[in-house]
């Protein structure tokens, strides 16, 4: 039915997870996440105002927009951060993120990337891959917890993915700023999420680092689906295949980067200035 | 109906880890048994011999007063390290610790209050208070108060639940920081207040004291004082023990990153309140068995155990000796508290002065608090 390969239900549910949603999520319609006339007002000032967006499961998607246009708090309501005061956002077909909290749309499979990058800083690199890696996370079965060689294979792997495999030992508070990023993304993977909402991934990266990061979201194309909230033009250009502008809370434009950047109304708003 | 793919990470062809990684540490070195076994020898054999068996006039004797002073330190070093697994390890600051503790020593000192009989002033089956307010019966809440077993279950009990009721419902709400750390002071104020009204039941003001027997052995007795004592060192010894398979555990790790980046751990799919709660509870549980022990060695229970400025104090005996390490907790309960019995035998004025001055100077110079002084030396040495 799908283009997508598939994994065995028995793979995704292996891993007993919590008080959750269990399973995969339904793609049956292509779409993964489906956002309607979702309204977030601060004291009166609407963040979000209608903000109606479909994500089709294995897309690239490129979120661009000017400060303030309401990206982050678009990820905060996805993610079970912020509750929207009215509209919908659901997860496949069944799964309504409004209803979940934040640790269960972690299991239900949506991971994220904060603006400022987010690790446990009194932790090595090693742990916080292994904190964040997709396994029972309740109390009692993380007492007992102990590695096995499959999960140290993988933990290793995502090491070598993230060019950090030098620094397993290494507090992660003592990374670079662009070597946290790299550590974040990392996390994310372990948690095996199928969508990925990736605020900001390469600021304050160098350049050559932005390249590799762009590599990498490559290397992970085929098959998955990431959002990507960026101000990189260039970074943007090297991996988009549809690039939707927000503007005060709302779409404003939608479609290939070429079709967008030609955009009046996002010519005035965005480009322009 | 589909599943839309989990996100391979590519295979790689055999990357090695540095060794060692992912294997835990061991619980202790064998330096730490040993030291811990010596411990645990002392306090179980050689302060017995030294205090019943070795005469009076022989310089090793030890007092009454010392094996007494040593075995409360011990209780509070407890307290310590049940503050430093909420405070030290998952950044909840608690100024209520010292309800827990109380609540421990009241559950028990009812059944000490049982064991004194008619030995009372009154002569009568009901303790003293309950006759000077002519009570003609034990409350219900008294009720079987007289078995040692029921007794301890009290002990553990009335603390835990009351701090699993109270958390839940804090960190469900989500409460942190000085918030929290300000309904914890407002909970031990609120407990102190009901347990001085004398008609709580629970002897007003004075609370219990005057205790005669647990079991069927003479509080007053030295060898009953000397198994108090080593009960007393071997539960801190355990309690150490403990602290340290946790923190090692990837609980522990669970626990810091709560302190370090709780939304972080939320979005990596983990509920911290279920951790929160486990050891918190595990926290009050801890203290409440310690005031148990405190409570038939000092002699006495009552309500000032609860007052505001007592939780404070558990606050600053952690921040001195080290938050966040494992024996920092214990060095700093042991260093305040012999420091506080010599001040308020020589200049009592001069003690909260004092103290005050101790925890801003360690704020502000000694984050890592005593043990941060003994580690930089070992470095230095190093
Ligand atoms: N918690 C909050 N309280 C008040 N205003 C907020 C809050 N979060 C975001 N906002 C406001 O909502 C708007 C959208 O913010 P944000 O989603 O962070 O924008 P972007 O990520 O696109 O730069 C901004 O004007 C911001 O000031
Ligand atoms: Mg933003």
């Amino acid at each position: 039915m799908s283009a997508l390969p598939t994994v065995s239900a028995a793979e995704s549910s292996s891993a007993a997870v919590g008080r959750v949603v269990s399973g995969g999520v339904d793609t049956s319609h292509r779409a993964i996440l489906y956002l309607e006339d979702i309204t977030v007002s601060f004291d009166g000032f609407r963040a979000l105002d209608k903000l109606t967006l479909t994500i089709d499961a294995g897309e690239l998607r490129c979120i661009i927009g000017p400060n303030g246009a309401g990206k982050t708090t678009m990820m905060d309501v996805i993610t079970g951060k912020t509750r929207p005061d009215s509209g919908s956002a659901f997860f496949g077909q069944t799964i309504d993120l409004t209803r979940l909290t934040e640790a269960e749309i972690a299991h239900a499979g949506i991971g994220r990337k904060f603006q400022k990058p987010t690790v446990f800083e009194n932790h090595t690199v090693f742990e916080n891959l292994e904190l964040a890696m997709k396994t029972d996370k309740r109390v009692r079965a993380s007492l007992r917890a102990r590695l096995d060689s499959a999960q140290l294979d993988r933990i290793a792997a995502t090491l070598d993915l993230i060019r950090l495999s030098g620094e397993a030992r290494k507090l992660a508070g003592l990374l670079s700023h662009g070597q946290k990023q790299w550590l974040e993304i990392g996390m994310l993977l372990m948690q095996e999420p199928q969508l990925l909402l990736l605020d900001e991934p390469v600021a304050g990266m160098t350049d050559e680092e932005t390249e590799r990061t762009a590599e990498l979201f490559k290397t992970l194309a085929g098959g998955h689906t990431v959002i990507v909230v960026e101000h990189d033009m260039e970074f943007i250009a090297s991996i988009a295949d549809v690039v939707t502008v927000l503007h005060e809370g709302s779409v404003l434009a939608e479609g290939s980067l070429d079709k967008v950047k030609n955009d009046s109304r996002v010519i005035e708003v965005y480009l322009g200035r | 109906m589909n599943q839309a793919q989990v996100i391979e990470i590519p295979a790689m062809p055999a990357v090695r880890l540095p060794a060692g990684l992912g294997t835990p540490p061991a619980l202790f070195s064998v330096k730490g048994w040993a030291a811990l076994l010596a411990f645990v020898l002392s306090v179980s054999v050689l302060v017995p011999v030294l205090f019943i068996i070795v005469p009076q006039d022989n310089s090793f004797h030890l007092s009454a007063y010392f094996v007494t002073l040593v075995g409360k330190i011990m209780c509070y070093c407890v307290v310590a390290l049940a503050m430093n697994l909420i405070w030290g390890y998952a950044g909840i600051l608690s100024l209520g610790h010292g309800v827990f503790f109380a609540l421990g020593g009241y559950a028990f000192g009812m059944y000490l209050m049982r064991m004194i009989g008619r030995e009372g002033q009154y002569q009568s089956d009901l303790p003293d208070f309950m006759v000077f307010l002519d009570w003609k019966a034990y409350p219900w809440y008294w009720s079987f108060t007289e078995h040692f077993w029921y007794a301890l279950l009290l002990v553990v009990l009335v603390p835990g639940v009351l701090a699993f009721v109270f958390g839940f419902f804090a960190f469900r709400s989500r409460i942190k920081g000085v918030y929290f750390a300000i309904i914890t002071q407002a909970l031990t104020f609120a407990f102190m207040l009901l347990f001085f009204r004398n008609d709580t039941g629970f002897g007003g003001n004075n609370g219990f004291t005057d205790f005669k027997r647990i079991l069927d052995f003479r509080i007053a007795e030295p060898a009953t004082r000397a198994t108090l004592f080593a009960l007393t060192g071997i539960y801190l010894a355990a309690v150490l023990v403990l602290t340290r398979a946790i923190v090692r555990s990837k609980v522990g790790r669970i626990l810091t990153a709560i302190r370090d980046s709780e939304n972080r751990l939320m979005f990596s799919g983990y509920n911290p309140l279920w951790y929160k709660l486990s050891v918190w509870t595990l926290s009050a549980v801890l203290c409440g068995i310690a005031g148990a022990l405190y409570v038939p060695q000092v002699g006495i229970i009552n309500p000032s155990e609860m007052s505001p400025a007592n939780s404070i104090e558990i606050a600053i005996w952690v921040a001195v000796g080290g938050r966040g390490t494992l024996l920092g907790p214990v060095l700093g309960a042991a260093l305040v508290n012999g420091a506080k019995s010599f001040f308020t035998q020589s200049f009592p004025e001069y003690w909260l002065f004092f103290l005050g001055l101790l925890f801003i100077l360690v704020t502000l110079f000694l984050p890592k608090g005593v043990i941060g002084i003994v580690e930089m030396l070992r470095r230095n040495r190093a």
